[in-house]
């Protein structure tokens, strides 16, 4: 059996070795091959790409973070303290062995690496490699509440979301369910179905904020980088907000490590005043520092929005469909959504037709850009782009999200492009909707459905020829390569 | 480039109330040697690892150890305690005590010879020779035997 190990230790001159060699005798004594990379003082030799990817499981023993543990993703793992490793280095190579003979072989295979991703990666790549780490861990909560979502409102209509939240639809007004648990009986499995899925979505932001944030500081980031997600969430700054807050806390609590307490105050330094400062630090920046000015920019965009009355409607539906591309579901896009729900309410049907289109576009772009270019995208991203078409077409904007928190500056711009041209174009041939929401499923409401199709259509490819382009024109190796080595198969 | 470690930093016959007691015996060696420009100041950055998490191995091994901007070369001290000191391994107090100097910033040349150091320690026939060893030159000369250079 091949193994690999990495050790390490807080000084890194001593216990760092010790236990390589002895994991190094425990394993050829048991007639295995092992390849230790012991990262202490003399400087880490990191381990040939290669190796990992042939390797049976791996095993760590530290008492300090594993640099560059995403390496390993997808491998069986054993992992302890140090002094495990030197004093039981047997026990550990037992385990592994067991481990690896448990796990399925397809688990292994899966996480070989495409191309040599040198541990020393560049900030550039660091920081997409946090970013993915962020991604990886909301993924499972897009696809299930997304698909959740989008199921409810095919079996329970477009009026589906106002019978769970309350309002008026078709000029028919709901009571808001108050009582969760009797929402099955008023409601119906589609309303049980929208709320779960709601539930769902409504920690899409705080769980990439705080896997952002573990993937920089591991497990010391997650609280205040769910925290500071859940403050995006309140303050609307959406899942920018999100990527903001989480490599925030990330960086805030990499750098309460680095203080060197003195011994009394060392103990309770990680159970107590790391978690306490980092994410009271977080959560007053979140609300005071980004929450205040984004509120502040909402409702300023929003008075110039009603300014523009009188604004001829096809650069409405541009400036619109941008916004809906830019955040998605952020705070810029709900200027958008919301204007196109007032038009609503006030009898004008082609702005909130022209909201949707360009909603729909951006998970649509990527969908398609995952099929006609799947090697620019990370199997994990080509994997989510099939759930993206039914997220898309149901009018959740935010399928797109894992897309753009992965690599914004390539993604944003792409979404920004197709939501412009869908809103335009919808504009331009006066596509008409009386309902906020639903996607595709509401095409019955849609006035000029041809012409919402053209613009759907524009729109997707204008998205997925940007962001080919730009994956394609700019595209940083290491990035690249981190990504397969990154991504936990999911 | 001096050696990592001379007959003057061995002291067969350590004894010591605790391992702090034991370590500073070992610190003021390397002290009198002019490995080591601030005992004191040493110290403190022995026993902060030490706080970290206790630095004995099962099998009598005992490593205090620091990278400290009062070493001024590579270093290692080293005592043999009959009676055993314990430095916080689960099955019992240790008898070999290495206590082991890297100044800050040391370069990786001197890092590495620490290294292949902390290697040795895990092998059971380098131990029963520490153990045998009849004087402090003999200790001296099986240590340096057995690293690079």
């Amino acid at each position: 059996m091949k193994l690999v190990a990495v050790t390490s230790c807080p000084t890194g001159i001593a216990h760092t070795y010790m236990a390589a060699e002895a994991l190094e005798q425990a394993a050829v004594a048991a007639g295995h091959e092992i390849q230790v990379e012991t990262q202490g003082a003399a400087g880490a030799e990191a381990l040939d790409p290669a190796v990992i990817a042939e390797a049976d499981a791996v095993i760590f023993a530290a008492d300090v973070d594993v640099r560059d543990k995403d390496r390993f993703a997808g491998k069986p793992l054993v992992s302890g303290p140090v002094k495990r490793g030197i004093n039981h280095a047997a026990e550990m190579v037992d385990e592994a062995v067991a481990k690896a003979q448990a796990a399925p072989a397809s688990d292994t295979a899966a996480a070989v690496p495409a191309a040599p991703a040198g541990p020393k990666l560049g900030p550039g790549a660091k920081l997409r490699l946090w970013l993915m780490t962020g991604v990886s861990y909301m993924l499972p909560f897009v696809a299930a509440g997304g698909i959740l979502i989008a199921l409810a409102f095919v079996i329970g209509g477009a009026e589906i979301a106002t019978k769970v939240n309350g309002g008026a639809f078709e000029g028919v007004t709901y009571e808001a369910i108050t009582d969760p648990t009797q929402i099955l009986n008023q409601t119906g499995i589609a309303g049980l179905m929208f709320y779960i899925g709601g539930l769902a979505f409504s920690m899409l932001v705080p769980i990439l904020a705080g896997f952002i944030a573990f993937g920089m500081a591991d497990r010391m980031g997650i609280a205040p980088g769910v925290v500071g997600g859940l403050i995006a969430v309140a303050v609307g700054a959406g899942f920018l907000g999100g990527l903001a807050a989480g490599l925030l806390a990330g960086a805030i609590v990499m750098a309460l490590k680095l203080i060197k307490a003195n011994q009394a105050f060392q103990g309770i330094m990680r159970i107590v005043v790391i978690p306490l400062v980092s994410v009271f630090v977080v959560g007053f920046i979140m609300l005071v520092v980004v929450g205040k000015p984004i509120a502040e920019a909402q409702s300023w965009l929003t008075d110039w929005l009603a300014g523009l009355s009188g604004v001829n409607a096809v650069l409405l539906g541009l400036l619109l469909g941008a916004m809906m591309g830019f955040d998605l579901g952020g705070p810029v896009n709900k200027v958008a959504y919301l204007f196109g729900v007032g038009a609503l309410a006030s009898g004008d049907y082609t702005v909130m037709a022209a909201v949707m289109a360009a909603g729909m576009v951006p998970p649509l772009g990527l969908a398609l850009a995952t099929v006609v270019r799947g090697k620019l995208f990370t199997q994990a991203e080509r994997q989510s782009g099939k759930a993206a078409w039914l997220l898309g077409a149901s009018f959740i904007t935010e399928g797109a999200i894992p897309f753009a928190a992965a690599d914004p500056l390539r993604v944003i711009p792409s979404t920004v492009i197709g939501g412009a041209v869908a809103g335009a174009v919808s504009m331009a041939f006066g596509a008409s909707l009386r309902a906020p929401h639903g996607g595709i499923w509401v095409i019955g409401l849609i006035g000029n459905p041809g012409g919402f199709i053209v613009a759907l259509l524009a729109g997707t490819a204008a998205t997925c020829l940007c962001a080919i382009a730009l994956k394609t024109a700019w595209r940083s190796e290491a990035a690249s390569a981190a990504d397969e080595a990154a991504m936990p198969v999911i | 480039m001096s050696d990592l470690i001379t007959a003057d930093l061995i002291d067969l016959d350590l004894t010591g109330a605790d391992r702090h007691e034991a370590t500073a015996k070992l610190a003021a060696l390397l002290a009198a040697a002019g490995r080591v420009t601030d005992v004191d100041g040493f110290l403190a950055d022995v026993r902060a690892r030490e706080e970290q998490m206790p630095t004995g191995i099962e099998g009598g091994i005992g490593i205090p150890h620091a990278r400290s901007t009062h070493v001024t070369a590579p270093s290692l001290a080293f005592g043999r305690a009959a009676a055993g000191i314990d430095f916080g391994s689960e099955d019992g107090p240790a008898d070999l005590v290495f206590l082991i100097a890297a100044p800050e910033g040391g370069g990786s040349e001197h890092m590495t010879i620490l290294a292949s150091l902390a290697r040795k320690l895990v092998h059971a026939d380098f131990k029963t020779a520490l153990r045998e060893a009849p004087d402090a030159e003999a200790v001296a000369a099986l240590i340096k035997q057995n690293l690079p250079g």
